[in-house]
């Protein structure tokens, strides 16, 4: 089976200026830190980010924010990461809001096929703005347009040399959906694997969605910066959480 | 639980909405401490929305397990029995009818039971999350909130003046004075926090309240 592993800068090498990127992740958390950190080294600029959140200011998109990387942004949700308001505010940083139910699936459609979807979130508030409205069965639902990008790039805890990938508990968060919605899909993984190791009812995003493994070098699992402040903060306190 | 009052009181009195079984979503903060007010032989499944069905306490930092998150990306737990899922499918939970009741805090909340809480233009603009989501799909929306800002200002008004969360969507509201229950003729008080009258929710409140005979007691 083609070994779709890479290394750090073969995964870089498809990354460019300009490019729309979907960054799975939790605000900041399960996201592609190793690759992210490349992007910074890279340089790589006015991208158009599609993220649940603008992440943290140190943790995931959030980063590139920080570096003025990001020229626009759609996103659920901006409230962890006080750059990003600042920058929004400022007009640095479009932002598109989109109900986080409606942002996920968004993303579902571009990834399915699908030309959107009729969703009642967001009727009577100014979210309907600017949107077909369709009444099905006497009910009023906003016509949501699909989100596709150039790049996704996806974190998995484990994957198989052939591209197969796994999530662990809430690992999978927005990184599975958007492995579908992309022309190019890298995934960052913790651990590799053999073909065949992981089963088939293990595998959460199958290995001919994925373009490019590439397996972290750095620490496994690390505590990310916001529970490291936390947990350095209740020792302080010799609480227990 | 006697003696309650405050934000104490707001969550204990939100605790009795919840039937055994329910499956229950509650937002940050006040919302969250429902949890620890249950009723005996209340077991609810919480979700968050990153996908967790069961989500569980805050764990000590010695059982911390960094693949378990809440929906503000905190350490987590899953309770015996819950279910992980992906992130379009915890909101086709909601958004699907399949969330019971959700527990929301609020800027403002009107007697037409409009909610707005995601933004205050120019000033304050985090985004909606998944609130939206939750006003259209769930049908027992419960809004958890202080009765006054902190200048005395009424957050219970006629109309909502600031951008909405969802219309008509909410059906309780709960603050540290008074339970308000919201009808088509309008808010009726239907419960007084210890202390507090019927002539002192009037005057507190900008919205118009139906005072109905026998008002209760919040506990």
């Amino acid at each position: 089976m083609l070994s779709k592993v890479v290394t750090k800068e073969e995964a870089l090498a498809k990354i460019h200026d300009g490019q729309t990127i979907m960054f799975g992740d939790w605000h900041g958390e399960f996201a592609a830190d190793e690759i992210i950190d490349g992007m910074l080294e890279k340089g790589v600029k006015d991208i158009s980010a599609i993220a649940v959140s603008a992440g943290m200011p140190d943790q995931g998109v959030g980063k590139l924010i920080v570096a003025k990387r990001v020229k626009s942004l759609i996103t659920s949700h901006i409230g962890l990461n006080p750059v990003a308001r600042d920058q929004m505010f400022a007009g640095e940083l479009e932002v598109e809001f989109s109900p986080q139910g409606t942002w996920a699936e968004r993303i579902r459609c571009g990834g399915a096929g699908l030309g959107g979807c009729l969703t009642p979130t967001g009727v009577g508030t100014e979210i309907e703005k600017g949107k077909q409205k369709h009444t099905i069965n006497g009910k009023e639902y906003l016509l949501e347009l699909p989100l596709h990008a150039d790049i996704a790039l996806v974190k998995a805890t484990k994957a198989d040399t052939a591209g197969n990938i796994s999530f662990r508990m809430n690992s999978r968060a927005t990184n599975s959906t958007m492995a579908y919605a992309a022309d190019f899909v890298i995934a960052e993984v913790e651990d590799l694997v053999e073909v065949g190791e992981l089963g088939p009812e293990e595998i959460g995003v199958p290995a001919p969605v994925i373009d490019m493994v590439y397996v972290r070098t750095g620490e496994k699992k690390p505590l990310c910066p916001m529970w490291q402040r936390a947990k350095a903060k209740a020792e302080a306190k010799g609480a227990e959480k | 639980m006697a003696g309650l009052t405050g934000r104490e009181l707001i969550a204990s009195r939100c605790a009795k909405f919840f039937k055994n079984g329910d499956f229950v979503n509650l937002g940050i903060g006040v919302p969250l401490m429902c949890v620890n007010y249950l009723p005996e032989g209340v077991d609810l499944w919480l979700e968050a929305e990153i996908g967790t069905v069961g989500s569980g306490a805050s764990p000590k930092w010695s059982d911390v397990d960094v693949d378990v998150i809440d929906a503000g990306g905190q350490p987590a737990s899953i309770i015996k029995g819950g279910s992980v899922f992906n992130h379009e499918t915890s909101f086709a939970f909601i958004r699907g009818g399949h969330v019971d009741a959700a527990v929301l805090g609020t800027l403002q909340v009107d007697q037409e039971g409009n909610i707005a809480n995601w933004v205050i233009p120019g000033k304050l603009a985090p985004g909606m999350g998944g609130a939206m989501d939750l006003c259209a799909g769930v049908k027992k929306i419960i809004v958890a909130t202080d009765h006054c800002e902190k200048n005395g200002q009424s957050k219970i008004l006629k109309k909502c003046t600031l951008p909405l969360t969802g219309p008509g969507c909410v059906t309780d509201i709960v603050t540290e004075r008074c339970y308000f229950e919201v009808t088509p003729e309008g808010l009726v008080l239907r419960e007084l926090a210890p202390g507090y009258t019927v002539e002192e929710i009037l005057a507190c409140t900008e919205a118009d309240v139906i005072v109905p005979d026998g008002i209760g007691f919040m506990e």
